[in-house]
């Protein structure tokens, strides 16, 4: 029997009974489709998480200050609060550490900062040149903290673009005006381009002001909140990270590692932590839309299994005038496949217009990967020979004389 | 060429064992015109299953054109009734909701029939069954009980058999439908010298045939040649 002749077989047999053809194929069509549309939203949130942590810099190693822990369990500070990182820690990492491309160190803290009628209550950032590079910041007007500032202790602050909306309003030119923080008089010597809202940490709604000015008059000491460094290379990172940690150790004069007063976190470590959440949902999703493909599966057998039973005479004829077992079987299993192959079809096709919708209305961008589609598809297929086997089988062994006979 | 050899066959139900034929033989030649008649429940549809290579015998040997095919299996049966045998049953003759012509060619699809041919070869087996050619693309659903029937000898014919197998062709129809139907494998023997083995219970039915084989509980009680034979005339 020719391939040609069984697909026209197999067509005029779907065409017969329209309605339940249309409603089996829909039970694949939702299958697949939930299952592309949800494995895109999971990759399209893995990858907006991903590259807004990497939009805070790349190749990033974190070192913030861990609370330190009292003897005999009194309490606690919170991690970060606690003052056990200063300013030459950062200068002996950038001197002792191999691979480090650049480093800077940062005391973060939230005022209400005031401009000429208006005011806003923002992140002040106290920190260095070298912030601009490891944090892949860029300056729209005016310039950056320099070297010069900090040794000056100047007053002067760089405003994040969201910020200096909210302090001079639009279009205005915040360059050379002066704004308080905490009531002491800082004055503008520029703006830096947006980067866009990142999540944790949104780097368009802060105040950059020099490091040494923020120690000595806003907080009164020499601690620093985070030092971050930038690795040469991807590499590099964990070699980095740990001669960090073990200059650190020895110039807090700590001898056992896990009472360390400070974290060294890698950026990559970060992404890869989010990755496992993200794509735990992403094959949670997958996984619920998966057990509606295996309805839809059992409905395409429970279709063929009733069309089996309904056929018997045509059956028995057919093998009346010569077709083999194999005949039958291939006829009943291309008609499933046939299902399952047009039901993948449209719900490839659904399922894409789901990922692209929910991408256009900007709820997260999605990407439909060509991984996923020979997924849902060759999952569809296998559906279809799984539960068209059976249904096929059982026409094939049916007895001539039996299947004629039936009424 | 037929030639049944001491066949018996046994069904086995549960601890009963029950005989429907008990040590047959009988030859048949090529170009005869048979009818096999016996009440329900003397053998005759289980011979007809034999003879159609539908089943197997118990025991003997069933030679047709000299191939011993009593111990063939499945799929070689299959190919005995692809290229050596035509069915006509009583009921369920056709594939519903199917044109006449396709009806035709089905046989066709499994013997692998070049595409071009099997039209060309439904189109003579009809005309030869007596059809007109206006109903070719009719679906079988809109066709007569009459006209079901020559689209099924049509079908028998298609593949060339040794013989034609009709199993109770028209206990479906009216007299005079069933007499056009008879007329027409009279005429198909005559004329094309086909093997034609007929299965029915009525005397009437099977008096159009050239020698009657009459059974009864499994077993041949006479087989003859000189009775009065009934020949439909035909008009056209």
């Amino acid at each position: 029997m020719h391939i040609f002749d069984i697909l026209e077989e197999t067509y005029s047999a779907l065409m017969a009974n329209k309605v339940r053809t249309f409603l089996t194929v829909l039970g694949i069509v939702i299958g697949i489709a939930s299952v592309i549309a949800m494995i895109s939203i999971g990759q399209g949130a893995q990858s907006s998480i991903t590259s807004s942590i990497e939009s805070t810099g790349s190749n990033l190693i974190m070192i913030t200050p861990g609370a330190q822990r009292s003897i005999g369990g009194g309490v606690n500070t919170g991690r970060g609060a606690a003052k056990t990182l200063k300013s030459t820690d950062a200068e002996a990492i950038k001197t002792s550490v191999a691979g480090v491309q650049a480093i800077t160190s940062e005391l973060s803290s939230r005022y209400q900062v005031a401009a000429k009628g208006t005011n806003t209550n923002t992140t002040v950032d106290g920190t260095d040149a070298g912030y601009t590079a490891v944090r892949n910041i860029e300056i729209d007007t005016g310039t950056f903290i320099t070297d010069q500032n900090l040794k000056n202790l100047s007053k002067v602050a760089v405003l994040g673009p969201t910020t200096a909306v909210d302090l001079f309003g639009d279009g205005a030119d915040p360059i050379g005006q002066i704004i308080k923080i905490n009531s002491i008089q800082f004055k503008v010597i520029g703006v830096t381009k947006a980067k866009g809202g990142s999540g944790f940490n949104n780097q368009d709604d802060k105040v950059y002001i020099p490091l040494s000015t923020a120690q000595k008059f806003l907080a009164g000491d020499e601690y620093v909140s985070q030092i971050s460094v930038q690795a040469a290379s991807t590499d590099q990172m964990t070699q980095i990270q740990s001669d960090i940690t073990d200059l650190l150790l020895e110039r807090h004069k700590i001898a056992d590692p896990t009472a360390a007063d400070f974290t060294v976190m890698n950026q990559n470590d970060i992404v890869a932590a989010l990755s496992t959440v993200t794509s735990t949902l992403t094959i949670l999703l997958a996984a619920v839309a998966g057990i509606s493909l295996i309805v839809g599966g059992i409905g395409i057998m429970n279709m063929m299994l009733t069309t089996v039973t309904e056929r018997t005479r045509e059956i028995g004829l057919r093998k009346a005038i010569g077709a083999k077992r194999k005949d039958i079987t291939l006829q009943f299993l291309i008609e499933a496949v046939a299902l399952t192959f047009v039901g993948g079809l449209v719900g490839v096709a659904l399922g894409w217009g789901i990922a692209y919708v929910v991408s256009y209305l900007n709820i997260i961008q999605t990407s439909v990967s060509l991984s996923s589609v020979l997924l849902a598809f060759g999952v569809s297929a296998a559906i279809g020979i799984i539960f068209g086997y059976y249904p096929a089988s059982r026409a094939s062994k049916l007895n001539p004389i039996d299947a004629l006979r039936y009424e | 060429m037929i030639e049944v050899k001491n066949i018996t066959k046994t069904y086995q139900t549960g601890d009963i064992a029950f005989q429907a034929l008990k040590d047959v033989s009988f030859k048949i030649d090529d170009g005869e015109f048979v009818a096999i008649m016996g009440p329900s429940g003397s053998g005759k549809s289980t011979m007809m299953h034999i003879l159609g290579a539908l089943d197997t015998p118990t025991s003997g040997k069933y030679f047709l054109d000299g191939k011993d095919v009593s111990k063939f299996t499945d799929d070689e049966l299959a190919d005995i009734r692809k290229d050596k045998i035509g069915f006509v049953f009583q009921s369920f003759n056709l594939l519903p909701r199917t044109t006449v012509l396709r009806n035709v060619m089905l046989p066709l699809i499994y013997d692998q029939v070049p595409k071009e041919e099997r039209e060309e070869r439904a189109r003579k087996s009809l005309l030869a069954a007596g059809m007109d050619e206006g109903h070719f693309l009719h679906k079988s659903n809109q066709l007569s009980g009459g006209q079901i029937q020559r689209v099924a000898i049509a079908r028998a014919l298609v593949n060339n058999p040794t013989i034609i197998l009709a199993d109770e062709p028209t206990g479906n129809l009216d007299t005079k439908t069933g007499e056009i139907v008879l007329g027409t494998f009279q005429k198909l023997n005559k004329e094309q010298n086909r093997t034609i083995i007929l299965i029915t219970h009525e005397h009437d039915v099977a008096e159009h045939a050239d020698r009657i084989i009459f059974i009864r509980d499994g077993q041949i009680v006479t087989d003859k040649k000189d009775h009065q034979k009934r020949v439909i005339h035909h008009t056209k």
